[in-house]
């Protein structure tokens, strides 16, 4: 390959777009890793603690895009700490001082102040991206700032983050002269909009094609909105509320006919079930609809709603529209690939809405459904035998079952066959949560049947060390397990050290493990950082009597169960950012 | 602990999954040379020893058997499964919640678990923060472009409860809107509420009538019974109950009446 020149071969290159892929190539030889290291423009870092900004910014010189996770998942159900970290404004530190040219960062799971949005508004002339999921730390007056800097901004796209309300009017802060808006969606905002602002930037951004809005968009400032984006592709809307016999409900009827290219709806953040006959004309173009925040609509509306959507490919709902209204969507949606069924009243008795028949029906209807997140009641090995059976293609398969140790109503066994059959009859599963009563057999299955597994989700469940050993030697593509409340311990975290170097992190909490184990794994493999997280009352309240903060240490007794542990791989040593009830061994 | 499946059985069980096999085989792993299965020779065996790789002791090792055809023969190896189980007879489906979970306790309702089940607080805080905010009746925003959502008149909480009388009987009831979901269970509803008291009617003696003297009230909705269903609305109309979608019915009714179809005059049909 030393034949061409390097311009030659960075052209091939720039044709290999994935990471994985582009890992790969840097391996090859020394030529190869300088070419590709010099021309790289997109980087991921799963775990911002992986490595340090310097490095990054050493080896992709180029880089123009950066995508980085902080937080483990398991923070998105309040089992990590506030202040447990994944702070990206040391990225942006590092960033702006070398001058990179930063056009996109894509953030998850990690902490944004309002001075890191201001640096990167001010530091990055030609930025244009800005996606946030799940991240938090910030307020409007943050976004104020990325309106107002980013003038080539094409992207803002906040998911699902805490934001805090200053009431900033962030949006009047986009200039009159920003036209380039292409994606716009600030649906988890929780305060006031100035409706007149947002009317006039649609109508001044041709491109838009992804507006999503939040609750305080009301359905006649929508109708006008729409009128100037008849162009929209994806659309979440606010509030959908209104009197069906006004005029301005009779205008938004017009006015959404005319939306000929809207492929994906969300949103109905507060919803009046009659009002929604209105998108029925869009009905029949949709690929993607999520109504899994539009709490009110019964399942008889739901159902009529679906009846018209016959090409949709993902659908995220709650679990109200019940079996039956799950038996419709099996009818309706042969195009279905991606399901998701979330619980309407998560801490109800139980009325049982969606139970496992939901689920056979949809596998015996939609036959391409390769991803699936279904909170239901109950489930039974039947059920799951079936769809294992129906549906081979799963990529990702995650069932809760609200009790976490619910037997199978029918047999009273553990779901250990159910699962067994998903990981044997779905050769790509990558993903898999488990829920329900499990014994270590269900794990046996596991590592013996999951070999593209990278992503493993346990809780209540299991016997003995055995279970996690299982699944440490069976999954070779392992990458991330998840695990809590289970009788896993320090056998099981020390039966392969050197495993956690192939796997992004570890995540265990209230299991068996001890703290002498831990730090026997922190002193055998220094490629770790083991962290142990303790933010228990107790300590807080003793740290207050003793009148010094108290510090996690490894002072303590060798033998005493580590609530929380979380190790990860890493080539940046221990944090210099772990708050106090965090030590990293 | 060891790999005991709860049900008293020393080691591990594993099952063969192979094309029209309904037996199970045993087989031993509790290391050592001892095999205690009850193999066929014809059938591929499960070999599994536990422990680290590449310890002292005897390492993972599993023999790749037929993986193949399974679930052709879902039913025949369930039944399998379960006589193996020791459990050979089924229980009648039980929707209720009742699970005799063998490890964990009982993770009831009223006390949820720290970060169960696992759903985003954006999404945990949905039906608290809804139930309140219903949509307004739309009479009042009529002639108003601006909407206001915060006045949802007396739709609060959880039950509205409008007051239900049958032509004949002198004692009304109360009938709970929010608790139904659609005109059909309305209609069973009047049934229930009234067939008691409607046999009592009919009873000149006063003594406590029979079953057999109560019939179902039924047809109230489309005109086919003896009695109708209508309501009174928020303006003080009487309007037949049906025509309207169900949240529209429920945020304009005042009352409710069950009329004797005869009575109601012939231009409303």
């Amino acid at each position: 390959m030393n034949y061409f020149p390097d311009e030659v071969i960075e052209h091939v290159f720039d044709y290999v777009t994935s990471h994985q892929d582009r890992n790969s190539i840097s391996l090859v030889c020394k030529s190869w890793y300088r070419i590709e290291r010099l021309s790289r423009q997109r980087v991921f870092i799963g775990n911002c603690y992986s490595i340090s900004p310097d490095k990054v910014i050493e080896r992709f010189p180029a880089i123009r895009s950066l995508s980085l996770k902080g937080k483990p998942h398991f923070a998105d159900f309040n089992l990590v700490p506030y202040d447990w970290g994944g702070h990206v404004y040391p990225w942006i530190v590092a960033m702006a001082k070398s001058k990179v040219n930063l056009e996109e960062l894509r953030l998850k799971r990690m902490v944004v102040s309002d001075e890191s949005l201001e640096l990167i508004s001010s530091s990055f002339a030609n930025f244009t991206s800005l996606v946030l999921v799940s991240c938090e730390g910030f307020t409007t007056n943050g976004l104020k700032a990325v309106a107002a800097n980013c003038s080539l901004l094409r992207e803002l796209d906040l998911q699902e983050n805490e934001v805090e309300d200053h009431r900033s009017q962030w949006l009047n802060h986009f200039p009159e002269s920003s036209t380039s808006l292409v994606t716009l969606n600030f649906s988890c905002l929780k305060g006031e909009i100035n409706l007149a602002a947002l009317e006039r930037l649609v109508a001044r951004s041709p491109n838009l094609k992804t507006l999503r809005v939040n609750r305080a968009v009301t359905l006649d400032s929508l109708q006008k909105i729409l009128s100037w984006a008849p162009q929209l592709m994806d659309l979440g809307v606010g509030s959908f509320i209104h009197d069906p016999d006004s005029e301005t409900f009779y205008k938004l009827k017009n006015t959404i006919v005319q939306c000929k290219s809207i492929k994906s709806l969300s949103g109905f953040l507060e919803v009046a079930p009659y009002c929604l006959p209105a998108i029925y004309p869009v009905c029949s173009n949709l690929t993607s609809l999520n109504l899994s925040y539009a709490l009110g609509i019964p399942a008889s509306e739901l159902i009529k709603l679906i009846r018209h959507c016959k090409r949709l490919q993902r659908l995220w709902i709650l679990d109200c529209i019940g079996d039956k209204g799950l038996e419709v969507v099996a009818s309706n949606c042969k195009d279905l690939q991606e399901l998701r069924v979330f619980p309407s009243d998560p801490f109800g008795a139980g009325n049982t809405v969606v139970t496992e028949e939901g689920l056979v029906a949809i596998s015996f209807g939609c036959k391409k459904l390769n991803s699936l997140l279904y909170f239901c009641h109950q489930m039974t090995n039947t059920a799951l035998i079936t769809v294992a059976n129906n549906c081979p293609n799963f990529v990702r398969f995650r069932l809760c079952i609200l009790d976490p140790t619910k037997a199978d109503p029918l047999t009273q066994q553990p779901l250990d066959e159910g699962f067994g059959a998903i990981v044997q009859s779905c050769k790509g599963l990558k993903r898999l949560s488990l829920s329900g009563l499990l014994t270590d057999k269900v794990f046996l299955y596991i590592g013996m049947y999951a070999e593209q597994l990278e992503m493993l989700s346990v809780a209540f469940a299991g016997n003995s060390d055995k279970g996690m050993i299982y699944v440490l030697n069976g999954c070779k593509k392992l990458r991330k397990l998840e695990v809590r409340d289970s009788p896993f311990g320090d056998a099981a975290l020390l039966a392969d050290p050197g495993k956690y170097e192939t796997m992004r992190s570890l995540w265990m909490s209230s299991c068996e493990v001890t703290l002498g184990a831990c730090k026997a794994l922190a002193r055998k493999m220094p490629m770790l950082n083991v962290e142990i997280i303790d933010d228990s009352e107790l300590t807080v309240d003793e740290a207050l009597c003793g009148g010094a903060p108290v510090a996690v240490t490894a002072d303590g007794d060798d033998k005493q169960k580590v609530e929380k542990m979380y190790l990860y791989r890493t080539l940046a040593g221990p944090r210099n950012d772990a708050p106090e009830f965090v030590c990293t061994l | 602990m060891d790999g005991v499946t709860g049900k008293g059985e020393t080691g591990p069980k594993f099952f063969c999954f192979v094309q029209g096999n309904s037996k199970d085989y045993l087989m031993s792993g509790d290391g050592g040379s001892s095999r205690k299965g009850a193999s066929s020779s014809e059938e591929r065996t499960l070999e599994l020893k536990l422990g680290p790789p590449g310890g002292e002791e005897e390492f993972w090792a599993i023999k790749e058997y037929g993986k193949s055809s399974y679930f052709s023969h879902v039913a025949s190896v369930q039944k399998g499964i379960n006589n193996n189980m020791n459990s050979g007879q089924k229980f009648s489906a039980d929707p209720a919640p009742k699970a005799n979970g063998s490890s964990g306790s009982q993770k009831r309702t009223a006390s949820p678990v720290v970060g169960w089940p696992p759903i985003r607080s954006s999404r945990r805080n949905l039906s608290s923060s809804r139930s309140l905010k219903l949509p307004p009746k739309f009479p009042d925003v009529v002639h108003q472009d601006k909407i206001s959502l915060e006045k949802p008149a007396e739709n609060k909480g959880k039950g509205l409860f409008v007051k239900i009388n049958m032509e004949g009987v002198p004692i009304g009831r109360k009938v709970n809107l929010k608790a139904r979901d659609s005109y059909e269970k309305l209609a069973s509803s009047v049934d229930q509420l009234f067939r008691g008291l409607l046999a009592a009617q009919w009873d000149s003696t006063g003594i406590e009538t029979k079953q057999d003297n109560e019939k179902p009230i039924s047809g109230v909705l489309d005109g086919s019974g003896e009695y109708t269903l209508v309501y009174e609305d928020n303006e003080g109309d009487m309007i037949l109950v049906g025509d309207v979608p169900w949240d529209m019915f429920v945020s304009t009714v005042k009352r409710l009446h069950v009329l004797k179809s005869s009575e109601l005059s012939a231009t409303n049909w």
